[in-house]
């Protein structure tokens, strides 16, 4: 009975470093006291107080708009750059374009966002656009930042899916548009739903592209939290982080739920 | 094959100025001269980026400080990577799925709220010393946030799924038959897991490891917010000269100098991945 009992044992202390900050997280949530994580006898104050505070509303609000806007555009290039790899044969430049759509995996971000702020300088003073920096240029970078994981997730997808349907469509007199539409569209179509949840979840997430390529009009939900946290916890970091754990649960429950195989 | 242009192009429209443009960018404000204006640079083949990161040691050791903490943190992610994926890939595949949730949840509860939590747990009127003075194990708050320790366990933390789907991948398409062999053969869990576990899934703990190394060297947030002051690292130093110096040639010229350093990681994972 030894085997196996080293295992569960580091397998435990493992999802236990894991779980525990998170958990002590969302259960001080519920306290009243001043300080974060300190019992002071169970209370929602914290939650008014989050709910309350408008320069975290609204920087919530904003971010989850970038994000949803950067999500989008990235599934549109990645889907592309992604159906191209896959799909475009030893096209001209293919070595290129892949290390180009690739290169924003693995660029520290601090590259990343530096890069991309020096980029909208230079557009600026050359072309007078963009204006200033704020939520369109975070969510340009995102886009760009997204649009690399859709196009991994969209190129495996094409990779291990059989060519023969495409070819089958427009050999039974479809167009190439309509053989897209009808054949390729829809066994995409996951990889494509997928890669917008990753790439919403990375522009939610971000802090550091986003504080160089913002502005004073297009402050983040992780900015303000990052200035919260240098300036000292409080107990709506404990309220905000319980909000957040209730809301990705729902939504990998309903996800868990949709993407159940069905019986007969 | 109009088709296939009109795919291709705004895809390439988009890389070319998204991607190219800002690396060229980068290299020509690394070159550029540091100018009181706005922007504050002038453009020069000066090297004047560049001068500051030969003659100042602080600069160099910046650079090798964040290789060193990247290279611990990563070995501490695959230490606990391990019993984790060969854990979740020997689960009956119904529970595999709750463990796999249960691996990257706290991945997705945001980034800075788990630092934020992490800080709950380790600052002077935090959650640990306040158990450990409420039980008289201690007098005084020891001293756990801002230290090495402190970021390293907020490194991992951050990092450590990274660490645990190669090797779960890797598990998963390892023969079980090979380890009941070894363990027929007389050898005891550890020394099958030496012997062979170790020796098969190397590969992907090297794909791991440089999964974890490579974002963990450029690392801002964590080091500036769970670190100690001394723990000037290059993701922290390239944006304090960027923020509070204004010194936009140097920090340009550190980023080039941190994507050189990774170079040779980052050839070694692309080659690791082709083998796949």
């Amino acid at each position: 009975m030894r085997r196996g009992r080293l295992l569960r044992a580091a397998m435990a202390a493992g999802f236990a470093f894991l779980w525990a900050p998170i958990l002590l997280l969302v259960a001080y949530a519920f306290s009243g006291a001043r300080i974060p994580f300190t019992w002071g006898g169970f209370s929602l104050r914290w939650f008014a107080a989050l709910a309350a505070n408008d320069r975290l509303v609204e920087a919530a609000l904003l971010s989850l708009r970038v994000a949803a806007g950067a999500a989008s555009l990235a599934v549109l290039i990645g889907g592309a750059a992604g159906w191209a790899l896959a799909r475009c044969g030893r096209f001209r430049g293919r070595a290129l374009f892949g290390a180009l759509i690739g290169a924003p995996l693995v660029l520290p971000e601090v590259v990343t966002g530096l890069s991309l702020l020096l980029l909208f300088v230079v557009l600026e003073g050359l072309t007078g656009w963009p204006q200033g920096r704020g939520a369109t240029t975070v969510l340009l970078a995102h886009a760009t930042l997204g649009a690399a994981f859709v196009a991994v997730v969209v190129q495996a997808r094409l990779a291990e899916a059989d060519r023969s349907l495409e070819e089958a469509a427009m050999d039974l007199g479809a167009t190439p548009f309509t053989a897209f539409r009808t054949v390729t569209l829809p066994l995409i179509a996951p990889a494509l739903a997928a890669g917008w949840l990753l790439a919403f979840t990375l522009s939610l997430d971000d802090l550091v592209i986003a504080s160089f390529v913002s502005g004073p009009a297009g402050t983040t939900l992780p900015m303000v939290l990052f200035s919260m946290l240098r300036l000292g916890l409080t107990p709506e970091v404990n309220a905000l982080g319980a909000v957040v754990v209730l809301g990705v649960g729902v939504v990998l429950a309903l996800v868990a739920l949709l993407l159940r195989p069905r019986r007969g | 094959m109009r088709g296939r242009a009109l795919v291709l192009a705004p895809a390439w429209a988009w890389l070319l100025l998204f991607v190219a443009a800002p690396a060229g960018i980068l290299v020509a404000i690394a070159l550029a001269e540091p100018d009181s204006g706005l922007p504050p640079f002038r453009l020069a083949w000066s090297g004047a980026g560049f001068a500051p990161l030969v003659e100042d040691a602080y600069y160099l050791d910046a650079l090798l400080a964040a290789l060193r903490v990247a290279g611990m943190t990563a070995a501490l992610c695959l230490l606990l990577a391990y019993p984790l994926a060969i854990g979740i890939a020997r689960a009956a595949p119904g529970r595999r799925v709750l463990l796999l949730a249960a691996l990257m949840l706290p991945f997705w509860t945001g980034f800075l709220l788990r630092v934020g939590a992490w800080i709950g747990l380790l600052r002077d009127q935090g959650w640990i010393n306040g158990a450990l003075q409420g039980l008289g194990l201690t007098a005084a708050p020891l001293p756990l946030l801002y230290t090495e320790g402190a970021m390293l366990a907020g490194m991992v933390h951050a990092y450590l799924p990274f660490a645990v789907l190669p090797l779960f991948a890797a598990l998963l398409r390892l023969d079980p038959a090979l380890i009941e062999a070894a363990e027929d053969l007389g050898a005891r869990p550890f020394t099958a897991f030496l012997t062979v576990t170790l020796p098969l899934t190397a590969p992907a703990a090297a794909a791991g490891f440089l999964l974890v190394f490579i974002p963990a060297a450029g690392e801002f947030v964590i080091p500036e917010l769970m670190g100690p002051p001394e723990a000037q690292l290059v993701g922290r130093v390239l944006w304090q000269e960027f923020f509070q110096n204004r010194d936009w040639p140097v920090a340009a010229a550190l980023a080039l100098a941190l994507l050189v350093l990774l170079l040779a990681p980052l050839r070694l994972f692309q080659r690791l991945e082709a083998r796949r």
